[in-house]
C-alpha cells in the first residue's frame, strides 16, 4: 500500500504551491488546485479503506501496516523519532473522515468564500490543515503525533484568524492557540514520562501488550498516584485541550469567527476530535495500566457534555449553537472511550464512540455547511434575524432538518446507531451514568430543534433582500453530507472498528433505544410547541429561571474565571513583578555596562587625532625608549 | 683632501660611511615628523630608505668582501621604493583631487 504516501505529500505541495504563487493566479485556479488535490487523496482514502478492510485480515484480527517507518532523529540506541504511516482500523476510518469532510468543505468553499480576499490563502491553510490531521491519524509514534498535533494547532490558528483585519478575529485565534499550547505541555510531558520508562516512541511496541515494555515502572509513583497514571493523565490533558473538555473548553465557541467552512472542518467534524483520536490510539494502555484515569475522563467527558448542553440550550448565535453541541457530543465520544472495557463486548464503549466520531463528523459538517449557507443568505449570526427560511432555502431546510434528526437520535438516521451503542455502554458502566447521557441527549435534541425551528419556522424577520437558495458548489456538499448522514448508521460499524480490531456484531439494546428515542421525541415536540409558532412562553421561562438562563448565556462564567485568574491574578502578582526584575534588574546591569564603556571611550578619544605625524612622533619616542632599556638595562 | 685620496685610493674608513647613513636616515625622519606637504613626506621616506641601502654595501663590502648578497639586496630595495614611489605618488594625486590639498594636517576625514 506505498501509494498512501501519496495522500500526505500531496495536499503538503497543494499548500507549498498555493502559498507561494500567492495572489499570482487568478483565485479559480487555485481553488481548483485545492479541491482537485483533495478530490485526488479522497479517492485514495477510500482506496485505501477498501485494500485494508478487505485485505489485511488475519485470523479474524485487522493487522496492523506499516508502509512507511523512516528513522528521522536519533537519540539513544532505543530513543528515536520515525516518521512514517501506520494504517489500523481507527486510522483507516479516520482517513476516510478526514478527507471526505474536507473535500465537502473545498467544494463548498468555492462558493462561500469565493468573493473574499485572500481566497488563495484560504486554500493554503486548508491544504496545509488537511496534511497536518492526516499526519496526526496516520502517525506511527507518539512524537510523529506530537509534532502533526502542533501543525494542526497552527493551522488551526491561521484559520480562525483569517478575517485577520477584525480584532475579534484575532483575539480569538490567539486564544485557541494559547488555550490548546497550554494543554499540549501536559501532552509532551506525558509523552516524556512515557517514553522515559518505556523507551520507546512507537505505538506499536507502547500498545503491544507486552507488560516487559513498563516493566520499569512497576511500584514507581509520585505523589501517591503511579506513574502510567500520572503519564496517561498529562497525555489526556492534552487531548481535553484539543477536543474542548471541561475546563479547557473556552477557546472553541470562540473559534467561530473564522469563516463558516473552516468551523466545518476544523472545529466541528476532525481537529477537535483529535483527543478522542488520541485516547482511542492509547486506548490499550489507558485499560491496562489506567483504568482510573480512564474513569476519570468519562466523568469529565459526561460533565462537560452536560455542561455544554445547557449553555447550548440559551445560546442565540447560531454558530455557537453548533459549538456548544460539538462540545458536547465530544463530551459524549469521551464517555464511550472511559466506559468501554477491552474486546468483545466489553469493547463496545469503544466502538461507539469510534462510530459516534465518524457519523458526528458527518452530520455536524453538514450543520455547519448549512448554518454557513444560512449566514451568506442573511449576512447575520443571530437566531432572531432568522425564522421562516424554509420557503426561501428548500435544500438548506432539509438538510438541515435530516442532521437534526441525525444529532437528536432518531432512527433511522445514523446518529441514532452510534448514540445509542454509547448509551447502552454507559448504562453497562453504571445506570447513573446512562441516566445521566439519555438526559443530555433529550437535552440535544431540544437545542437542535430550537435551533431549527427558529432559523427555518417561526416569525418571518424583515431581509433586506429576499434570502435565495446557495449555489450549486455549496448545495452539493450539503446533499452528500446528508446523503451519507442518512445511511452511515447502516454501516456494520463492529466489523471494521472495535477495541480489539476483531469483528463484533452489533446489537440494537431495544430497552435503550426506546427510551432514548422517546426522550428524543418529547424533546423534539417540547421544541415545536416552543418555537415552532413564535410563542411568549421561552420569554416567560428565561424570566423565571432568569439566574439560571444568565448563566448559562454567560457559559457560566468560565471565561470570567479565566480573565480574572489571569489577568488579576498571573499578571499582577508574577508578571509585573517579573517585568520590573527584568527593566530595573537585567536590562539596568546590561545599560550600566555599556554606558561605562561608553563614558570611557569618549575619554580616551582625543588619542585618535587622525594625525599622521602625530602618530609617528609617539612611535618614534616609544622606539627610543625601547632602545635606551635595551641598552640600559 | 685627505678624505678625498682615500676615497679615491678605496681605503675610507668605515664610520664615514656609517655616520653619512645616520644623518641621512634622521633627516628622514625629522623631515617626515616636521614637513607638512605629502610630497615632502614622501621624499623623507626615500631617504630613509636610501640610508638602510648604504648600510647594506657598507656592511656587505667590510664585513663580507667578495659576496654580493647586500648588493642585490640593495637593487631590489631601490626597484621596489620605485614601485612604492609610484603607488604612494597616485594616492597623493588621488587625495588632491578630493581635498584640493596636500597638506597631511588636513587629512582627518576617518577620524570620527
Amino acid at each position: 500500500m506505498q501509494y498512501t504516501l501519496l495522500i500526505l505529500v500531496l495536499p503538503l505541495l497543494s499548500f507549498i504551491v498555493l502559498g507561494l504563487v500567492d495572489s499570482k493566479w487568478s483565485p479559480k485556479v487555485a481553488g481548483t488546485i485545492g479541491t482537485l488535490v483533495l478530490g485526488i487523496i479522497t479517492a485514495l482514502s477510500y482506496l485505501t479503506a477498501w485494500e485494508y478492510f478487505s485485505m489485511h485480515q488475519v485470523a479474524g484480527v485487522y493487522e496492523k501496516v506499516i508502509p512507511y517507518n523512516i528513522e528521522w532523529l536519533r537519540f539513544t540506541e532505543f530513543l528515536h523519532i520515525n516518521l512514517g504511516i501506520l494504517l489500523d482500523p481507527i486510522s483507516v476510518m479516520m482517513l476516510v473522515v478526514i478527507t471526505t469532510v474536507s473535500f465537502m468543505v473545498n467544494i463548498y468553499s468555492l462558493g462561500y468564500m469565493v468573493n473574499e480576499k485572500g481566497f488563495e490563502r484560504y486554500y493554503a491553510f486548508l491544504s496545509l490543515f488537511t496534511f497536518s490531521m492526516l499526519g496526526l491519524v496516520v502517525a506511527t509514534n507518539i512524537f510523529q503525533m506530537y509534532i502533526f498535533w502542533e501543525l494542526v494547532g497552527v493551522s488551526s490558528y491561521l484559520l480562525i484568524g483569517f478575517y485577520y483585519t477584525k480584532p475579534s478575529a484575532v483575539a480569538a485565534a490567539k486564544k485557541a492557540f494559547i488555550v490548546t499550547r497550554f494543554a499540549d505541555l501536559g501532552f509532551l510531558i506525558g509523552i516524556l514520562v512515557l517514553s522515559f520508562y518505556s523507551k520507546t516512541f512507537d505505538f506499536g511496541i507502547l500498545t503491544s501488550g507486552n507488560p516487559s515494555v513498563f516493566a520499569s515502572t512497576v511500584g514507581v509513583s509520585f505523589m501517591g498516584v503511579s506513574v502510567m497514571s500520572w503519564a496517561l493523565g498529562l497525555i489526556f490533558i492534552g487531548g481535553a485541550g484539543k477536543s474542548a473538555m471541561f475546563p479547557l473548553q473556552i477557546w472553541l465557541p470562540d473559534a467561530m469567527e473564522g469563516p463558516t467552512p473552516v468551523s466545518a472542518l476544523i472545529h466541528a467534524a476532525t481537529m477537535v476530535v483529535a483527543g478522542v483520536y488520541l485516547v482511542a490510539r492509547l486506548f490499550p494502555l489507558y485499560i491496562v495500566y489506567a483504568p482510573d484515569v480512564l474513569h476519570g475522563i468519562a466523568y469529565v467527558g459526561a460533565f462537560t457534555s452536560l455542561f455544554a448542553a445547557v449553555i447550548a440550550v440559551v445560546q442565540t448565535d447560531i454558530k455557537r449553537v453548533l459549538a456548544f453541541s460539538t462540545i458536547s457530543q465530544i463530551g459524549f465520544m469521551m464517555v464511550g472511550l472511559g466506559v468501554s472495557g477491552n474486546g468483545g463486548h466489553e469493547g463496545l464503549g469503544y466502538m461507539a464512540s469510534m462510530f459516534h466520531l465518524f457519523t458526528h463528523a458527518m452530520f455536524k459538517a453538514l450543520l455547519f455547511l448549512g448554518a454557513g449557507s444560512v449566514i451568506h443568505a442573511v449576512h447575520s449570526n443571530e437566531m432572531n434575524h432568522m425564522g421562516g427560511l424554509r420557503k426561501y432555502m428548500p435544500i438548506t431546510n432539509w438538510t438541515f432538518l435530516i442532521a437534526c434528526l441525525a444529532i437528536a437520535g432518531i432512527p433511522p438516521f445514523s446518529g441514532f446507531f452510534s448514540k445509542d451503542e454509547i448509551l447502552s455502554a454507559c448504562y453497562e458502566f453504571s445506570p447513573y451514568m446512562g441516566v445521566t447521557m439519555t438526559i443530555i441527549a433529550g437535552l440535544t435534541a431540544f437545542y437542535m430543534f430550537r435551533l431549527y425551528f427558529n432559523i427555518f419556522w417561526g416569525k418571518e424577520h424583515k431581509h433586506e433582500h429576499t434570502p435565495h437558495e446557495s449555489g450549486f458548489a455549496m448545495a452539493l456538499p450539503l446533499v452528500f453530507l446528508a446523503t451519507v448522514t442518512v445511511f452511515a448508521g447502516f454501516i456494520p460499524f463492529g466489523h471494521f472498528v472495535t477495541s480489539d480490531r476483531a469483528n463484533y456484531n452489533i446489537e440494537l439494546d431495544t430497552v435503550v433505544a426506546s427510551i432514548s428515542v422517546l426522550v428524543a421525541a418529547c424533546s423534539i415536540a417540547l421544541a415545536t410547541i416552543l418555537y415552532r409558532k413564535e410563542s411568549a412562553v421561552p420569554k416567560k421561562l428565561a424570566t423565571t429561571f432568569s439566574g439560571l438562563h444568565s448563566a448559562a448565556s454567560h457559559r457560566f462564567y468560565i471565561d470570567e474565571v479565566y480573565l480574572f485568574i489571569t489577568k488579576k491574578i498571573i499578571f499582577n502578582n508574577i508578571s509585573k513583578p517579573l517585568a520590573w526584575f527584568d527593566r530595573h534588574v537585567i536590562d539596568a546591569s546590561m545599560n550600566g555596562m555599556a554606558g561605562t564603556t561608553q563614558w570611557f571611550s569618549l575619554k580616551i578619544k582625543s588619542f585618535q587625532s587622525g594625525q599622521v605625524q602625530q602618530y609617528a612622533y609617539v612611535f618614534l619616542l616609544g622606539t627610543l625608549a625601547i632602545a635606551l632599556m635595551v641598552i640600559f638595562i | 683632501m685627505e678624505l678625498i685620496t682615500n676615497f679615491l685610493s678605496g681605503s675610507v674608513q668605515i664610520e664615514a660611511y656609517l655616520g653619512l647613513s645616520l644623518i641621512m636616515f634622521f633627516a628622514g625622519i625629522y623631515g617626515f615628523l616636521s614637513r607638512k606637504s605629502l610630497l615632502m613626506i614622501l621624499i623623507s621616506i626615500e631617504l630613509m630608505l636610501n640610508a638602510a641601502d648604504i648600510n647594506f654595501v657598507v656592511f656587505n663590502r667590510y664585513l663580507y668582501p667578495g659576496h654580493l648578497e647586500g648588493f642585490y639586496f640593495t637593487l631590489f630595495t631601490i626597484a621596489i621604493a620605485a614601485c612604492e614611489t609610484a603607488v604612494a605618488i597616485a594616492i597623493i594625486i588621488n587625495i588632491y583631487r578630493n581635498l584640493n590639498s596636500v597638506e597631511v594636517g588636513n587629512l582627518d576625514e576617518m577620524k570620527e
